[in-house]
């Protein structure tokens, strides 16, 4: 299939009429001083050029709270299933990365039929980065630029989109493109440059290693220093888990409706740095100390998750936890780089 | 389509048994068979309330329903407690792997039980039981704060006593004045017997801080790590290996679980807090 270009205004006009089509349209749009995604109403409204958004998109497939059955008090539990067909717009590329990493964790082993029901009728068009956010560093993590999950890639070479639609999906949006035009040489050069410029420049942190040595460097770091010294900071806020792309933790709890008679189970977001994450009845907490909590939360990221997916580094680089933390101690490359520092690679 | 895997099959209690103060039977019928491997666990809901983790204690044998030995310990358990016979609730799974019984064959099972742990033993021990002949011999050593805490009292006390080839032994933390038996947590039990060591393998099931040292005393008794079978119940939320609420080091205790062997989870410091 081959790539075409749009010009800026030819786009808007395709996100106008996309918005007032059948689907529902999620885009970056600015909140505040920040971005955000939220249901685009006004094409105008779409922010393409922003840095990182407050939350990563996958709330759009892992919602903060969602219903998995309903049932009657003392009666049968049914299946809810609802199925909203959504575009999203300018998906970065590491959080597309991690996007990919979820479908693979959800589909594996036991199939997750809510996150995946969600995801089969989600639409992706991801963008390459245009503004570096403060504290990204997708560029030592191989995340700053991506080659799938998406339906369409989007880069912006300054008046037009370079539109790449590897899928279906993706060449239905482009058919909708009108004035889509076969890319020029000069301008997948100039599509090229951009992504090179990215593969350099996302990185505000820099890792001093490659991501893949993170899971044999964590062999030997369970009793480093590291996590007593950072976590004495800690105040186990969880916010470096709500604004992780890849943290997906959540807890199963019923809820009962005023009628008492009628009730639902749902799933809601959770986070490991969380005091009582672990605990089990009786009182028994499993990672009681704030250390274990944050050593935890990178091994996850660094060994426990990437032997589950092919050996993927389960940070993106994305940088939002960097941003969150307030007592700046959730800086993955700072840990990682401070291990590495103390310890022999082979 | 694909089965929503959070949807449990309905059942009700159709039985109660007081086994101590804090501790009792449910006797629950699922409305379909739910098959299930000694070691397995099912998430049980109490319809509007929530749902928890537990191993069933009745053989797998018994397919048309199962027994769940519950410890009054949380809020999900004290409502269970509260609950009559005729309690609809709901059962799903059964999830983790199960106690590698075939490959005990021809061994001595040498299995040291405390407190509830004896709910998982039991069903692990049923299983045996009826096999008992596959086995070199099967030892018990059984613990519990005073006498009457003690769970399964009439077949721990008598059937299970007379069965050959199964040998008890059971000990008390404290004394009620009419115990004849040993005084002293589990571990005050196991340095005396005599086990070949080479032909045996060990399951261990109790709270934490007895499964400590209970591992520890295995080793020095010359039982290798990854001869010792750990059950780690943690707080198994989804069950499915995705909500992370169960991690242990890198494994979800509800999928590459709850039977470990101490090889495989020795390396993580923190697994007795």
């Amino acid at each position: 299939m081959s790539v075409s270009t749009v010009t800026k205004d030819q786009f808007k006009a395709f996100v106008s009429a996309l918005v007032g089509s059948d689907q529902k349209v999620v885009g970056v749009q600015a909140k505040g001083d920040k971005f955000a995604f939220g249901e685009l109403i006004d094409a105008d409204d779409l922010r393409l050029d922003y840095d990182v958004t407050i939350l990563p998109p996958k709330k759009y497939m892992l919602p903060q709270k969602e219903t998995l059955l309903q049932f009657e008090v003392g009666g049968a539990a049914q299946t809810v299933e609802k199925g909203v067909r959504k575009v999203l717009l300018g998906v970065h590329p590491y959080d597309m990365v991690a996007i990919n990493q979820m479908d693979e964790l959800f589909s594996q082993g036991e199939y997750d039929t809510h996150y995946m029901n969600r995801r089969k009728n989600t639409t992706i068009v991801a963008c390459d980065v245009v503004t570096p956010s403060e504290n990204v560093f997708a560029s030592s993590m191989n995340t700053a630029t991506c080659d799938k999950g998406f339906d369409i890639l989007l880069t912006d070479i300054g008046d037009s989109y370079v539109v790449d639609a590897p899928t279906d999906k993706g060449q239905a949006l482009v058919a909708m493109m009108d004035g889509a035009a076969e890319a020029t040489d000069a301008d997948l050069d100039k599509r090229k440059a951009v992504q090179e410029k990215n593969i350099a420049d996302l990185n505000k942190h820099e890792l001093e290693c490659k991501p893949s040595y993170l899971p044999k460097l964590l062999e030997k770091a369970y009793e480093h220093p590291v996590w007593e010294e950072k976590a004495r900071l800690c105040y186990s806020c969880g916010s470096c888990n709500q604004v992780c792309p890849t943290c997906y933790c959540f807890d199963v709890q019923d809820e009962v409706e005023w009628d008492l008679k009628s009730g639902c189970r749902y799933r809601a977001w959770d986070g490991c740095l969380l005091e009582n994450f672990a605990t089990v009845a009786g009182d028994h907490n499993f990672r009681k100390k704030r250390a274990d909590r944050f050593r935890h939360r990178l091994y996850r990221k660094g060994k426990y998750v990437p032997s589950k997916i092919g050996g993927q580094i389960a940070c993106v680089g994305c940088g939002r936890c960097v941003s969150a933390c307030t007592a700046h101690i959730a800086n993955p490359v700072d840990v990682y780089n401070t291990i590495l520092e103390t310890t022999e690679l082979s | 389509m694909v089965k929503n895997p959070y949807q449990p099959i309905n059942a009700h209690i159709v039985d109660v048994i007081d086994e101590s103060s804090t501790i009792k039977s449910f006797v629950v019928k699922p409305d379909e068979p739910i098959p299930f491997k000694t070691g397995q666990f099912v998430e049980l809901t109490l319809p509007g309330e929530g749902e928890a983790p537990f191993t069933p204690s009745s053989s797998p044998n018994q397919s048309d329903q199962m027994e769940i030995t519950i410890m009054k310990a949380g809020r999900v358990t004290s409502l269970l407690h509260d609950c009559k016979k005729g309690q609809p609730v709901g059962i799903r799974g059964p999830y983790g792997n199960g106690y590698p019984v075939d490959t005990f064959t021809g061994k001595e099972v040498y299995i040291v039980g405390g407190g509830v742990g004896l709910a998982p033993i039991r069903s692990l021990l049923l299983t045996l039981i009826d096999r008992i002949k596959d086995f070199k011999r099967v030892v018990c050593r059984f613990g519990a704060r005073t006498p009457e805490d003690f769970i399964y009292k009439d077949t721990l006390f008598g059937q299970w006593q007379k069965i050959g080839g199964l040998e008890i032994k059971l000990t008390v933390d404290k004394s009620n004045g009419q115990w004849d038996g040993n005084v002293g947590v589990v571990t005050t039990i196991l340095k005396s017997d005599d086990v070949d060591i080479q032909n045996a393998v060990a399951v261990v099931c109790g709270p934490p801080i007895m499964m400590k040292f209970a591992s520890m005393d295995l080793v020095e008794k010359g039982f290798k790590s990854e001869d010792i079978y750990l059950s780690m119940e943690k707080n198994m939320s989804c069950g499915i290996g995705k909500c992370g609420h169960c991690m242990l080091g890198k494994y979800y205790v509800c999928k590459d679980g709850p039977v470990f062997t101490l090889n495989q989870i020795k390396e993580y410091p923190d697994i007795w807090d």
